[in-house]
């Protein structure tokens, strides 16, 4: 029983560094970012409200024994907040002594120290302070901005307080849009899985045997997955552009278009009579041109642990190709082509880079992830943009759920 | 009777996407080694296609021996003759399209001369065709942009403009023109500084991971204790909580403690995604390690730390191997948050400062592809020189992308 506890003991402490970490970093946001989701919290309230104070010189030429006005200009960085106990400290030249300074403030050991009860919002004030030269005052070594004047205050934050609103959530389901987003991220997630499924089932089949130059072409067939999605992206922009890339200007000197095709910014395509969402299919393209090595790998796996046996003994029924594949390969395959579409799904699900690299989120390919990323960054509305990530994290749950369920119990293999 | 329609239509499909594969490939390959500007024209392909697929044909039916094999050689030549004389293609692509014809069509000699050419043989050999087709495909849909990225990086900006499709490597340059984009970028452009940082923020990602995931990994594989079961169930769920989840909070958090904009923001939160999926990676592995060993270590009073340090992680230094490559890659090519948190130009890694820079409608296209290639190549370096173990690692840990 003692050696079990000290087992168990050993156990918490190595585990402590990675749950807090992942407690700290994945946990916790997760918690903020529902608690910001419930609060109208814009980009600008992230620094918080706080006293500004500059100091200028007004007078010239300082004999010792003169009087200087140094004006302290006052000021609330909030339009909106009041600030309450500001604390405002400045240490003053050692050649100079108060005469005249405003209420509230005092001078201790060249230490000028300040302190009001509230700033109203837009408080802007300019206050003159009256110093004298002391009779060992060096103009060479005075210098009125001896060190920066601190300030300190309270002010109500907006990201502590308890104030509690649904009215991000109200904001994001009145728009059009929303409904929109979750169509195109459902569209986008299932046949981008899809397109990587097909891509990798057919890369492994091609791989299955053993032949010369097998170990090269599946290094190759990685290369999109282990690349930077920044760089593969570019190049894709770059092929795609409808003046300067290779493919339009490949087209356009066969003639087989009249003129360039804005592949990256049609949103629709008037085919055969429906409305076809062209960029997204392109935008789907890529993510399976970049992730179908993922599905090849598991896929290229699980083709080799199949008992070859069950080939050998079809063969001598009479099977042929493509029955073997429909009535061994597939069903042998299909446990780990579920799982592959359910992980890969809530990862295109997740993803925002591909897509905020390729179109920006233009032309019909704003999924949900580009609107927690415009609501925050263009519309400058963190509150909104959480609500949108919470709906995301509600609609993944449910997925992750779905998941558990029908995942496999041991996924190791 | 059905079955020679059956062989038709197969020499026409076959032919047809052969040609047409070979025609686009013997034009990459014609221009950008001999930098000619004839273009196939595509246009005509069903019809060539069609045209062999006859005399195929008719020749099968007439001679079904070997002697064939001539006839197919006199058909492709006099193929050819007629598609030069049309000076639609070019001598090189035709060299290639030639010779190529010929050893695909041994190989379908092969199968059609065998003696019942029944639906099965057509079948294996359908697959065949299909497979080398295939192969071929794959590997063009994946070099191409890479390829494309290199060659632009190399171009000037005046040949760029005006020829897009020149795929040619321009070695008549000097070697100052060869580069002058990747010297522009890495003096202009301050390049070298992003490529620090993205080097000290990946390292320290790597060992900050390690250092991180190693014990826990091994508790979740060997010791006994409460909730072991909830802790290495919950580790797969944490995997796909999104990204973008996690931005907003942590921009606002890192904000308001004035750490944002820095690469030990950076520095905090990639350990913190990727540990997970190291301590998933490592579990596996350590579980697959013999207990007897460690066992006996035990039993001759080695403690379990002594255990770890002297047996457990001198046999898995090929999973470690993997998952630290796992984990630089992940850290290296890392967009969203460097893009989130970074303002200060000082700080860019190199994603955020290809994006800042070089994204820009007024910076020269090779740039931007030189960027690209500078990106790219540790990457692709590293991951050729790995490949072994991150090809085991990858499927292990059923990585994330």
């Amino acid at each position: 029983m003692f050696n079990l506890n000290k087992e168990a003991k050993l156990a918490y402490t190595m585990l402590i560094p990675t749950i807090s970490i992942v407690f700290l970093i994945i946990l916790f946001p997760i918690f903020g970012n529902f608690w910001l989701s419930f609060k109208e919290v814009k980009l600008g309230d992230l620094r918080a409200p706080q006293p500004i104070i500059k100091e200028k010189l007004k007078t010239k030429d300082i004999e010792p024994g003169d009087d200087i006005l140094i004006e302290y200009r006052f000021k609330n960085s909030s339009q909106k907040k009041p600030i309450f106990n500001i604390e405002i400290t400045d240490k003053i030249s050692k050649f100079i002594s108060p005469v005249e300074i405003a209420e509230g403030c005092s001078v201790n050991n060249n230490l000028l120290s300040c302190y009001f009860e509230e700033w109203k919002p837009k408080y802007n004030e300019k206050i003159i302070f009256k110093f004298k030269a002391n009779d060992n005052f060096e103009i060479d070594n005075f210098n009125p901005k001896e060190s920066k004047p601190r300030g300190a205050a309270d002010a109500d934050n907006i990201l502590t307080n308890l104030k509690f609103s649904l009215k991000n959530f109200q904001k994001i389901l009145q728009k059009n849009e929303t409904i929109e987003n979750i169509k195109v991220t459902f569209l986008y997630s299932f046949f981008a899985t899809i397109g990587a499924l097909l891509l990798g089932i057919s890369a492994a089949l091609l791989l299955e045997k053993n032949f010369l130059g097998k170990g090269f072409f599946r290094g190759l067939f990685l290369f999109p997955f282990v690349s930077p999605v920044i760089a593969v992206a570019f190049t894709w922009v770059y092929i795609l552009d409808p003046f300067k890339g290779f493919l339009n200007n490949y087209l356009l000197n066969n003639e087989f278009i009249s003129e360039p095709i804005f592949f990256l910014g049609l949103k629709k395509v008037d085919f055969l009579g429906f409305d076809f969402p062209f960029t997204l299919f392109i935008v789907i393209l890529f993510e399976s041109w970049r992730y179908f090595p993922l599905a090849f790998l598991f896929i290229l796996a699980r083709l080799q642990a199949i008992p070859k046996d069950l080939y050998e003994a079809s063969d001598i029924d009479g099977a042929t190709r493509i029955q073997q594949f429909f009535y061994i390969t597939l069903p042998q395959l299909l446990g780990v082509i579920s799982l592959l579409f359910i992980l890969r799904f809530i990862w295109n699900f997740n993803k925002f880079e591909d897509i905020f690299l390729l179109t920006g989120g233009n032309a019909g390919t704003r999924t949900l992830t580009v609107q927690v990323y415009d609501e925050a960054f263009a519309l400058s509305n963190m509150g909104t943009a959480s609500s949108v990530a919470v709906l995301i994290f509600i609609l993944l749950a449910i997925f992750v759920f779905i998941h558990q369920k029908i995942a496999p119990k041991d996924i190791e293999e | 009777m059905t079955n020679n329609i059956y062989q038709f239509f197969f020499i026409y499909l076959y032919s047809i996407i052969t040609l047409f594969l070979l025609a686009v490939i013997g034009d990459f390959v014609s221009i950008s080694i001999f930098l000619s500007k004839n273009i196939f024209i595509y246009k005509n392909i069903f019809l060539y296609c069609f045209l062999y697929a006859v005399c195929f044909f008719a020749i099968r039916i007439i001679i079904t021996n070997q002697v064939s094999n001539i006839f197919i050689f006199i058909i492709s030549l006099a193929l050819s003759y007629f598609l030069l004389i049309n000076k639609e293609i070019n001598a090189y692509q035709l060299l290639i399209i030639i010779s190529v014809f010929i050893v695909f069509n041994l190989l379908l000699q092969k199968y059609f001369t065998a003696k019942n050419f029944s639906n099965f043989l057509f079948e294996v050999s359908f697959l065949k065709f299909l497979k080398t087709n295939s192969l071929i495909f794959f590997s063009f849909i994946i070099i191409f942009p890479f390829y494309l990225m290199f060659v632009s990086s190399l171009k000037s900006q005046m040949v760029l403009l005006q020829n897009p499709t020149d795929l040619s490597i321009p070695f008549f340059y000097s070697i100052s023109d060869f580069f002058s984009s990747y010297i522009a970028v890495i003096t202009q452009y301050n390049f070298l500084n992003f490529a620090l940082n993205s080097t000290i923020v990946s390292f320290v990602t790597v060992f900050v991971s390690l250092f991180f995931s190693i014990p826990g990994a091994y508790a979740v594989a060997r010791l006994r204790f409460a909730g072991r079961s909830k802790i290495s169930s919950s580790i797969l769920i944490i995997y796909m909580v999104p990204a973008i989840v996690l931005v907003i909070p942590l921009y606002v958090i890192f904000s308001q403690l004035g750490f944002r904009n820095s690469l030990f923001s950076l520095m905090i939160v990639y350990p913190a995604t990727t540990i997970p999926v190291a301590l998933y990676m490592l579990q596996g592995y350590f579980k697959g390690i013999p207990y007897e060993l460690e066992e006996s270590a035990l039993i001759d009073g080695c403690s379990r730390v002594g255990v770890i340090l002297r047996i457990t992680l001198p046999l898995s230094v090929p999973a470690i191997l993997s998952v630290s490559l796992y984990v630089f890659m992940i850290a290296w090519n890392e967009f969203l948050f460097a893009f989130m948190f970074l303002d200060n130009q000082e700080y860019f890694t190199i994603p955020r400062g290809l994006y800042t820079q070089l994204d820009d409608q007024e910076v020269p296209r090779q740039y931007l592809m030189a960027g690209s290639v500078m990106i790219t190549v540790p990457v692709l370096l590293l991951f050729f020189i790995f490949e072994r173990y991150l090809v085991g690692g990858l499927t292990a840990g059923s990585v994330k992308g």
